[in-house]
């Protein structure tokens, strides 16, 4: 028990440094801080998402940039539509393009949601690394359509002109953005904690260790495990869209596996199936990107090394080094 | 913030008014590509930007480059790092198209001046343009439009085009369309990224062509030309600048020899400025300049044709002295059209081999004083 | 359309099946002994490429260049595996996905530290350069003939490797049963390392014969690499002969595809239309393969230890 109430503390620790660091950057004058606090953040609810289906349901899904990309796209499309007043579609019915973020929101999370649905429905017939090559090829599918597709703006990706709207906020400010998306990361990890103790996350942690004997008590793994790996794809959509606020701009890059693999990595240097283990991750690719981006234009050698080092001898990542082993693995 | 930045500027400009308008210090940043597959079109444009600060001698001039990694969604984040970290008055440096329209519309939307030495989408040249958005290089259709002039005049009937299926293909092959008279016997869209053209060689034997128009930047180009050739297809090759430039040349060989493209620069353009400019390069880096060196190199010296004449505080005498175009160009002639984009020649050139470096020769001209199709749209 | 053509197509989709050949096989067989699954493959095909391209370019000699890449490919794959893949077989797919990703990472990184940012110049061996006159009268490019060729030994030499070779036997054994190798008292290690070099000259090899017609530049390996995963999934992932077979498959299912829809788009919609959907849809062609393939036999065509 002792070690897990240090992680617990050691999780409202990193809540508040999050949240504490871009504050003083705020007060201090720099604003860039704040806008990359702010990428960390969104990084980090993608890896939160991917780590519901990796961490808890052992799903390792290569293909998770394909959410964040559709999440983005979704966003993208609706506020371009309402850039040039245009409605997406006429029949039967008539559908607008709009600003707002909650409804973007709601959009960019049914759609990625939808698309983990199909993929994942079709992955789940496999296991293993079977499941690692189909998650990525079906992400590379829909990388390759992406840039096919002319009709928003393809490989040129497509531009957000004035970041979309949240009620009684400046979404422009970068103190404000920040916030909101902080909020929105703090509210998924408290849902996903949550889910953890309850029934259908426990059901999903039985079925990564065993599972015939979940078979066995009548409940059916297979649907489990799509119903985690849909939630883990709606997460990183919703990341996804927050991202394409971000940089007011979406395109196929968004969906390449390198991002898919990146997102992994987060989980690996915060600390597989733990609840802030891609929060940490995501902050330090961020630091280690903007600190060793600077000096060096090999700065991604050093990336993989330093990857390559955490894999080999420290498997728990950032917090299993603090806060020591998971109680039972 | 913006209060800071504001009252900055007001006392910048109460000391311009004291001072020469020359002593002003500028800074500038520059986003361009020096790492993954694009990486030679970036270096050859900050290495000419550079040479022509270090001839220029001035002090007052800070230049910040960082790396894209051709990368749109890094682009965006360097952006704000340099407007909001930094504080910088001019941005340059962006090599490809989905790139420049992630940065350029917010940048120019935050009262930041955009030089171009690259990188000419059509959205910012018509309707989407901006009095602080100057391109220095070309808009994206233009070497496409010369080359389908060329193509005419030169007696071909049938052509054969193909590009990748990206905006930038589609412009592309609009733009050899607008000028070309003869029949468009097939039109390909290729996947972009595409190294494999055995299937579209294959096409273009059997498809009784009497020219075959392209347009693959980077490593798709090399890939086609080594192809083609292989093949024995003896159908004569078109193209723009791109595929050809000194970087690529070296990489393609025998395989490029005789080919004409078309260029606003070519390393034998009889002027001063450029006669100069290619000696220097070359003793500075032991490279021969490409045209994307060219086009860095004269964006420098646009700037500070206009630190010259205005000082930065002041933005509307500072945009009108980028407009006058007051510099010696390696181009020759050079004047900037109603939307901020280039009005000049477009050359045609042919590909040679002079010792061992392969290059190119200039033989004509395909369109003089070429502005673009989209200048119309331009409500300024 | 012709029926030249047509048979020209059917020649470039071998020759891009017996490509993705050479790099299914090395993966296939990696993670059939090893059940390793890596990612930094697609960097070895790189290494190759450049490789040859700089000897070749150094000695004035392409076969010179092949033999090197071959050599160089194969003992940094043993190398690699030496140093790092040798800890990742008791791990679990995560970690050796993370750390064949880092390798990728830094593999891109240390060519171009070395061989700078710029694409390399390669050309085939002159008497391959032109065209060769096929029965029938057709031209075919001779270096992709000598490519399909070549690719087919190949593909003969590791089924007779396989099937009749010391080394052979333990490596079926090694699929069978690797705790029962062990005790035969085989050196298990030395085995490990041999399968992982041998994979590694594959791919070096295949990049290489690739780097002659294409472009040899960073990341050349990477669009290949999941092309081959698509190839060993469909295939049946530790079968090299479902390797083959699938990689044929892919191989003239994307070049017919690409060649094929636009034109048959063409009869339902208007020309230009039909020209962008026809590359959209031929671009994810082999992905819905590989989809409908997963419906009907989950474990691919040709199931290994079945």
């Amino acid at each position: 028990m002792p070690e897990f109430v240090t992680e617990h503390r050691l999780n409202i620790l990193l809540a508040l440094i999050l949240l504490g660091g871009p504050l003083v950057a705020h007060f201090a004058d720099e604003p860039f801080l704040v806008t990359l606090a702010t990428r960390a953040t969104i990084l980090a609810l993608a890896g939160v998402g991917l780590n519901i289906a990796l961490g808890l349901g052992g799903l390792v899904s290569f293909g998770h940039a394909a959410f964040f990309g559709v999440g983005g796209y979704a966003v993208g499309i609706l506020a371009s539509h309402h850039q040039t007043y245009e409605p997406l579609m006429t029949s039967p019915f008539v559908i607008n393009g709009t600003n707002q973020m909650l409804v973007l929101w709601l959009v960019a999370v049914l759609v990625s949601g939808l698309a983990a649905l199909v993929i994942g429905a079709l992955s789940l017939r496999t296991s293993g690394v079977y499941f690692i090559m189909i998650t990525l090829a079906f992400a590379q599918m829909i990388y390759y359509f992406a840039i096919s597709w002319p009709a928003y703006g393809g490989e040129d990706g497509l531009s957000i002109y004035v970041r979309n709207a949240f009620p009684g906020l400046n979404t422009l400010r970068p103190l404000d953005f920040f916030l909101l998306c902080y909020a929105v990361l703090i509210v998924v990890l408290l849902a996903q904690w949550k889910m953890t103790g309850a029934r259908f996350g426990m059901a999903l942690q039985a079925v990564r260790q065993n599972e015939g004997r979940v078979a066995a008590l009548g409940l059916s793994p297979y649907r489990i495990k799509l119903a985690a790996f849909v939630i883990s794809g709606m997460v990183t959509g919703l990341a996804g869209a927050l991202y394409a606020d971000l940089n007011r701009f979406v395109s196929p890059t968004m969906m390449s596996w390198h991002l898919s693999g990146e997102i992994m990595v987060f989980i690996i240097l915060g600390g597989v199936a733990r609840l802030f283990g891609p929060v940490v991750g995501a902050c330090l690719f961020v630091l280690f990107e903007h600190a060793f981006g600077s000096v060096t234009e090999h700065w991604q050698f050093f990336l993989g090394a330093a990857l390559l080092a955490v894999v080999l001898f420290a498997r728990g990542g950032f917090i299993g080094l603090v806060a020591g082993r998971v109680r039972h693995d | 913030m913006k209060k800071t930045v504001m009252s900055l500027a007001a006392a910048a400009s109460l000391l311009a008014g004291v001072s020469m308008a020359a002593a002003e210090p500028v800074k500038v940043g520059m986003i361009t590509t020096l790492s993954g597959g694009g990486a030679s079109l970036g270096i050859d444009v900050r290495d000419g930007f550079e040479l022509a600060l270090k001839q220029s001698g001035r002090t007052d001039i800070e230049l910040i480059v960082e790396d894209d990694a051709q990368k749109p969604d890094l682009a965006v984040q360097l952006a704000d790092k340099l407007i909001q970290s930094d504080k910088v008055d001019i941005m340059t440096g962006i090599i490809w198209s989905n790139l420049a329209m992630a940065v350029v519309p917010g940048a120019v939307a935050q009262g930041k001046i955009y030089l171009s030495p690259n990188a000419g989408p059509s959205a910012l040249a018509g309707a989407g343009c901006n009095e602080n958005y100057f391109n220095v290089a070309w808009q994206n259709d233009n070497l496409h439009e010369g080359m389908g002039a060329y193509a005419t005049t030169a007696g071909f009937k049938k052509s054969f085009i193909l590009a990748p299926n990206y905006p930038a293909g589609k412009d592309a092959l609009t733009g050899f369309k607008r000028f070309f008279k003869g029949e468009v016997v097939k039109e390909i869209y290729t996947q972009l990224g595409q190294t494999d053209y055995a299937a579209e060689i294959a096409e273009i034997r059997a498809s009784g062509a009497d020219s075959v128009f392209f347009f693959l930047p980077g490593g798709m180009g090399i890939a086609f030309m080594k192809q083609y050739a292989g093949a024995g297809v003896d159908v004569p090759l078109l193209g723009p600048a791109f595929s050809f430039d000194q970087n690529i040349l070296q990489a393609v060989g025998d395989a490029a020899l005789g080919v004409k493209n078309t260029s606003q620069w070519s390393k034998d353009i009889d002027n001063e400025t450029n006669k100069a400019f290619v000696e220097s390069y070359q003793a500075a880096y032991g490279r021969l300049p490409s045209l994307y060196s060219s086009q860095g190199f004269d964006t420098a010296n646009l700037l500070i044709s206009a630190m010259d004449a205005a000082p930065i505080s002041d933005k509307d005498a500072f945009r009108a002295a980028l407009k006058a175009a007051n510099f010696k160009s390696t181009r020759g002639d050079f004047k900037f059209g109603s939307n901020n984009h280039p009005v000049q020649d477009i050359y045609v050139r042919e590909v040679v081999k002079e010792g061992d470096v392969f290059t190119n020769k200039l033989i004509g001209v395909a369109l003089e004083d070429h502005a673009d199709a989209y200048a119309a749209d331009c409500k300024m | 359309m012709t029926v030249a053509l047509f048979l020209e197509q059917i020649l470039n989709g071998l020759q891009l099946g017996v490509m993705l050949f050479l790099m299914a096989a090395g993966l296939t067989l990696i993670f059939g002994v090893m059940g390793l699954i890596n990612l930094a493959h697609g960097s070895l095909f790189m290494v190759g490429g450049f490789v040859c391209a700089a000897v070749a370019a150094w000695t004035g000699s392409f076969w010179i260049g092949l033999v090197a890449s071959l050599a160089a490919a194969a003992a940094l794959g043993a190398l690699v595996e030496i140093i790092v893949i040798r800890r990742l077989y008791d791990r679990d797919h995560l970690d050796q996905v993370l750390a064949t990703f880092a390798l990728v990472l830094m593999f891109s990184e240390g060519v171009r530290f070395v061989f700078g940012s710029f694409p390399l110049y390669l050309d085939p061996p002159a008497f391959l350069s032109g065209p060769v006159t096929l029965p029938g009268g057709m031209l075919y490019p001779a270096y992709r003939l000598a490519i399909i060729i070549a690719g087919l030994a190949v593909a003969a030499g590791l089924g007779l490797l396989i099937s009749r070779t010391r080394l052979g036997m333990q490596i079926r054994a090694g699929e069978a049963d690797r705790e029962m190798i062990a005790a035969l008292g085989v050196d298990i290690r030395f085995l490990y390392t041999v399968v992982f070099a041998l994979g590694a000259a594959l791919a070096g090899f295949a990049g290489a014969l690739i780097g002659a017609i294409q472009s040899v530049q960073i990341g050349m390996g990477e669009p290949v690499l999941i092309l081959a995963f698509v190839v060993i999934v469909i295939g049946g992932i530790g079968s090299i002969r479902g390797a083959l077979v699938a990689a044929l498959i892919v191989g003239l299912v994307d070049t017919l595809g690409r060649f094929l829809l636009p034109t048959l788009l063409a009869n339902v919609m208007e020309a230009s239309a039909a020209r962008g959907v026809g590359s959209a849809i031929a671009s994810m062609l082999i992905y819905l393969l590989m989809a409908v393939v997963l419906v009907f036999k989950p474990k691919g065509l040709f199931p290994a230890n079945a």
